[in-house]
C-alpha cells in the first residue's frame, strides 16, 4: 500500500499546476500513461511482497483456524485435526485446554497455561530495556557528538556489543552469570543468577542492555547531528544555562529521530527470543511470547499458527499507537538516519 | 499528503510487524496420515536401487567412512549410498526430519532419529514398520534399546547407538561406591568434612531435568508414562523418588547451584574437586581423565546409578535407525540399516566415536574395554535403563516433566502438587 500511495504524491509534486483549475487534456492523457506504466514498474515488487509477506501471513491465519492432528487411540496414528473456528485462540487467550475430562483450565506445565504470563515476561522485559537503553544511550550519544581526540576509536569500540551475534552474546552471558561464573567471583557474591525469578530477569536484562544500547545510541547520534551548531551559539547568547539548551532544544529537535529509535526497539524487543533461550531455556519467568511460540511449534503447528497471529497482532497495536498516538514516523525518519549512516 | 504519508508510515509499520509474526509462523500445514501396511508403508518392498543416509553432523568421522566401506563393495554397485549431513544441533535435525517427512521427500530413504523421536514420527506414519518382508531381527541386541525403537508393539527402528547415566565418585574419599541412593546420601557427611559438595546430577529446567526426574521416578519404582502410553505419574512410587531429590536440596546434600546445572556444570565443578559425587554421561570420563584442569584425573572412579535396593534406572540417550515409508528403494534401505547395526559397525561407533554400542556382547570385548573402561558399569546402566516416556507427544511431555519437577525442587510446590499438576499436564499433552 506504501509503494502505490508515494509515487502518487510525488507525481503530484512533479506535474505544475496539475490541480483541477488548470486540466488540459494532453496533461491528462500523459498522467494516465504514467500512472499506467508506474503501475507496471510497482508490479514486481508487489508480486514479491505478495510472495514474502501475504502468502505466509494468510497461510499461516488459514492455519490457525486448523485443529492440531489428534492421535487416534485405536491404531496410536496420528489423524487429522479438522477445521476448529477459533478454538485455538480461545485455547490461548482464556488459557483453555482439551483434557480427558473435557474443557478446562489448562494444567500447569502445559504451554497453554503460560500464555498471559509469557506476555506479561514480554511486556515488562520490554519497557525496562528500552527505558534503558534509552537513557543509556542518549548519554552515550551526548559523549559521542562532541569533538574530542579520539571520537571515532570510541565510536568503533561502542559499537562493539551490538556486532556481536546475538546468539554469541547470550552464550556469553551465560557463562558470565554461571555460578563459578566472573559476575559471582568479581563481586564475591554467591547469586544464583539463573536460579530464580528476580535475578534471572535482571541477567537478561543486563544482557539486552549491553546488546542493544549501542544502537539506541547510533540513532540517536544521528539525531543530533542533524541539529545546527548555532542553534547553540544563539542560545548561550541569550543566556540559557545547559540545561535549558537540552531540554529546550536538544530534545524537541531530536524527538523524531528517538522516537523511531524506541519503536524499533520496542518492536525488536517485544519479539526477544534468543537471550532468554539460550541463558535460562525460558525458566523462572523468562518465558517470553517467542519461546512459546517455537516450543509450541514442536508440539503442533496450527495452535502455534494462532499464537503467532496473536503475537503479530499485539505488535502491530503497539507500533499502531506508536505511529498514531506518539508521532513516531517511522518511513520519514528512517530515510534520514539511514543519509547519516 | 500529511495525510497519505502518516499513512504510508503506517503501512511500513504494519509489514514490519508482520513480517515479525511471519517469522513465527514456521512449517506448513499439520502432518496427518493413517497407519497400516497400506499406502505408502505396503509400496517399494522390494525396490533397490541408489538411496540417501540422513544424519546430523558427524563430529568424529562415523558415518562417512561407513558409507564409502559400503559403496567400495561391488554387490553395491547399484545400491550406492549418499549422505546428507544435517546439522548439528538436535532441534533444527527433528524440525529438517518433519519437513521432508511432510513433503513425503523420497531422497530420506534411511534416517537417523533420536530415541525420543522414533514413537512421534512412527504414530505421524513416517517411519516403515519393520515387520513382514522388511522384519529386522534384534537378537543381541540390549532390550532397553530396543524399548525405545518400539511403538505400540510394532518395531520402527533399529537401535544404532545407545548411552546411560553413570556415577562418577570420588575413589580417594569414598573406597566403595554406593549401591543405593539412601547408602549415597548417608556417605554426605564425608563430603561436608571435606568442604565440597556431596551430589549434583542436571537440575536446570531443560531436557535433562527430564532424564534426572525420569531417573528418580523409575529408581524409586514409579513410571512416567504406563505400558499403554497412559500418564502414571502420582503413584506413592513416583512421589517417593521425586521427594528424594527435594529432601536432597533441602538437606544441602545436592548443593543449592546445582538448579542451575546442566551437564558441563556439573562437569566442571568434579573435575575441580568440589563434588563428591556427580551423576553424568559417559563423555565425561575421558574428559575428567585428560583434562589440564582436571585436578581428579586419578581420584575418580565410576559405578552404576545408585537406585532402591540395587543398580538405579537410568534414562536412555542414543540414538536408532529408521526407514521413511516414502523411500522408493526398500530392500537397499533394509540392507544398509542391518550394515549400520552390525557388530563389526557398532565396534566401530564405540572405537571411532566412543558412541556406546547396542549389542550386549561388545561389553565384553576386551579391546574395547581396554579403550573404553567404563563399558561394563555403562553396560549395568542400560541393563536397569528405562526408555524416557515413548510417546508421540514427547516435547509436551518432556515440557510437563521439567516445568513441574524443576518446581518442586525449588520449593514452589510441594511434591504432591507438582505430580497432580505434572499428572494432569501429561494427560493434556495427550489429549490435544
Amino acid at each position: 500500500m506504501s509503494m502505490q500511495a508515494e509515487p502518487l504524491t510525488r507525481r503530484g509534486k512533479k506535474g505544475t499546476g496539475a490541480g483541477p483549475e488548470n486540466k488540459e487534456v494532453g496533461q491528462d492523457r500523459k498522467q494516465k500513461t504514467q500512472g499506467r506504466a508506474a503501475a507496471l514498474l510497482i508490479i514486481p515488487s508487489m508480486i514479491v511482497l505478495g510472495i514474502v509477506i501475504v502468502y505466509p501471513v494468510v497461510d499461516a491465519i488459514v492455519m490457525s483456524l486448523q485443529k492440531d492432528a489428534g492421535l487416534d487411540p485405536a491404531t496410536g496414528s496420528f489423524v487429522a485435526g479438522g477445521f476448529a473456528g477459533l478454538y485455538n485462540y480461545i485455547h490461548w487467550i482464556l488459557q483453555q485446554c482439551n483434557t480427558p475430562g473435557g474443557q478446562a483450565s489448562c494444567p500447569a506445565g502445559t504451554l497453554g497455561s503460560q500464555f498471559w504470563s509469557a506476555t506479561g515476561t514480554t511486556f515488562l522485559l520490554t519497557v525496562i530495556t528500552v527505558a534503558l537503553e534509552t537513557v543509556i544511550g542518549f548519554w552515550m550519544a551526548i559523549i559521542m557528538s562532541r569533538t574530542f581526540r579520539g571520537r571515532s576509536a570510541l565510536r568503533a569500540a561502542v559499537l562493539v556489543p551490538w556486532a556481536i551475534p546475538t546468539a554469541v552474546t547470550a552464550k556469553l552471558w551465560f557463562f558470565i552469570f554461571a555460578f563459578d561464573g566472573i559476575a559471582n567471583t568479581l563481586f564475591h557474591t554467591s547469586i544464583l543468577w539463573t536460579g530464580s525469578e528476580v535475578p534471572a530477569r535482571s541477567a537478561i536484562i543486563i544482557a539486552d542492555v549491553w546488546k542493544t544500547t549501542p544502537f539506541m545510541a547510533l540513532l540517536i547520534l544521528a539525531g543530533l547531528q542533524m541539529i545546527p551548531d548555532q542553534v547553540y551559539e544563539a542560545a548561550k547568547v541569550d543566556g540559557a544555562t545547559a540545561w535549558q539548551r537540552f531540554t529546550q532544544i536538544t530534545l524537541p529537535l531530536v524527538k523524531p529521530a528517538l522516537m523511531v529509535a524506541i519503536l524499533f526497539r520496542t518492536l525488536d524487543a517485544l519479539r526477544m527470543y534468543d537471550l532468554p533461550a539460550i541463558m535460562t531455556a525460558g525458566a523462572n519467568g523468562t518465558t517470553t511470547l517467542s519461546i512459546l511460540v517455537v516450543n509450541q511449534i514442536r508440539i503442533g503447528f496450527n495452535s502455534a499458527a494462532a499464537l503467532s497471529t496473536i503475537t503479530f497482532l499485539i505488535i502491530f497495536i503497539v507500533a499502531f499507537i506508536f505511529v498514531r498516538f506518539l508521532g513516531a514516523n517511522a518511513v520519514e525518519s528512517a530515510t534520514n538516519s539511514g543519509k547519516v549512516k | 499528503m500529511r495525510h497519505s504519508r502518516k499513512f504510508a508510515s503506517l503501512a511500513a509499520v504494519s509489514v514490519l510487524a508482520m513480517t515479525l509474526a511471519a517469522c513465527g509462523g514456521g512449517g506448513s500445514g499439520g502432518g496427518s496420515t493413517s497407519g497400516g501396511l497400506s499406502g505408502d508403508a505396503g509400496a517399494n518392498l522390494d525396490g533397490r536401487g541408489p538411496i540417501t543416509y540422513v544424519q546430523g553432523k558427524d563430529n568424529s568421522n562415523v558415518v562417512r567412512p561407513l558409507v564409502d566401506k559400503w559403496n567400495a563393495d561391488p554387490a553395491h554397485k547399484n545400491e550406492q549410498v549418499t549422505f546428507k549431513e544435517q546439522s548439528d544441533k538436535a532441534d533444527q535435525q527433528h524440525d529438517d526430519l518433519v519437513q521432508n517427512f511432510q513433503a513425503k521427500n523420497t531422497g530420506y530413504d534411511v534416517v537417523d532419529v533420536d530415541v525420543v523421536w522414533t514413537a512421534e514420527f512412527a504414530a505421524k506414519g513416517w517411519l516403515q514398520p519393520l515387520k513382514d518382508k522388511l522384519a529386522f531381527d534384534t537378537t543381541g541386541f540390549l532390550p532397553a534399546t530396543v524399548a525405545t525403537a518400539t511403538y505400540k508393539g510394532t518395531l520402527y527402528a533399529a537401535p544404532q547407538t545407545s548411552d546411560g547415566g553413570i556415577l562418577y565418585y570420588r575413589k580417594d574419599l569414598v573406597p566403595t561406591p554406593p549401591k543405593t541412593w539412601d547408602e549415597m546420601m548417608g556417605m554426605c557427611p564425608i563430603a561436608k568434612k571435606n568442604n565440597i559438595d556431596c551430589y549434583a546430577g542436571q537440575f536446570a529446567q531443560y531436557e535433562g531435568l527430564t532424564v534426572n526426574a525420569a531417573e528418580a521416578i523409575n529408581t524409586a519404582g514409579g513410571v512416567i508414562v504406563d505400558k499403554n502410553g497412559k500418564p502414571a505419574v502420582n503413584t506413592p512410587e513416583a512421589k517417593a523418588g521425586l521427594t528424594n531429590l527435594v529432601q536432597a536440596f533441602k538437606d544441602g546434600n545436592i548443593p543449592k547451584q546445582a538448579i542451575t546445572y546442566q551437564e558441563e556444570q556439573g562437569r566442571q565443578s568434579f573435575e575441580a574437586g568440589k563434588l563428591l559425587f556427580l551423576r553424568n554421561w559417559p563423555y565425561v570420563y575421558n574428559l575428567a581423565k585428560t583434562d589440564g584442569s582436571s585436578v581428579v584425573k586419578d581420584k575418580f572412579g565410576i559405578a552404576p546409578l545408585p537406585g532402591k535396593t540395587g543398580p538405579g534406572a537410568s534414562s536412555l540417550g542414543g540414538h536408532n535407525i529408521a526407514m521413511s515409508v516414502y523411500s522408493k528403494h526398500k530392500a537397499t534401505a533394509m540392507d544398509f540399516m542391518k550394515f549400520m547395526t552390525n557388530e563389526e559397525t557398532e565396534k566401530f561407533y564405540a572405537t571411532q566415536g566412543s558412541l556406546a554400542p547396542v549389542r550386549a556382547d561388545l561389553y565384553a570385548d576386551k579391546d574395547l574395554v581396554k579403550q573404553l573402561p567404563y563399558l561394563p558399569v555403562l553396560l549395568t546402566s542400560i541393563q536397569n535403563a528405562v526408555p524416557r516416556p515413548v510417546s508421540p507427544f514427547y516435547p509436551a511431555v518432556t515440557q510437563a516433566v521439567q516445568i513441574n519437577a524443576y518446581a518442586a525442587l525449588k520449593g514452589d510446590k510441594t511434591v504432591d502438587q507438582a505430580l497432580t499438576d505434572m499428572q494432569a499436564a501429561l494427560a493434556a499433552a495427550g489429549s490435544q
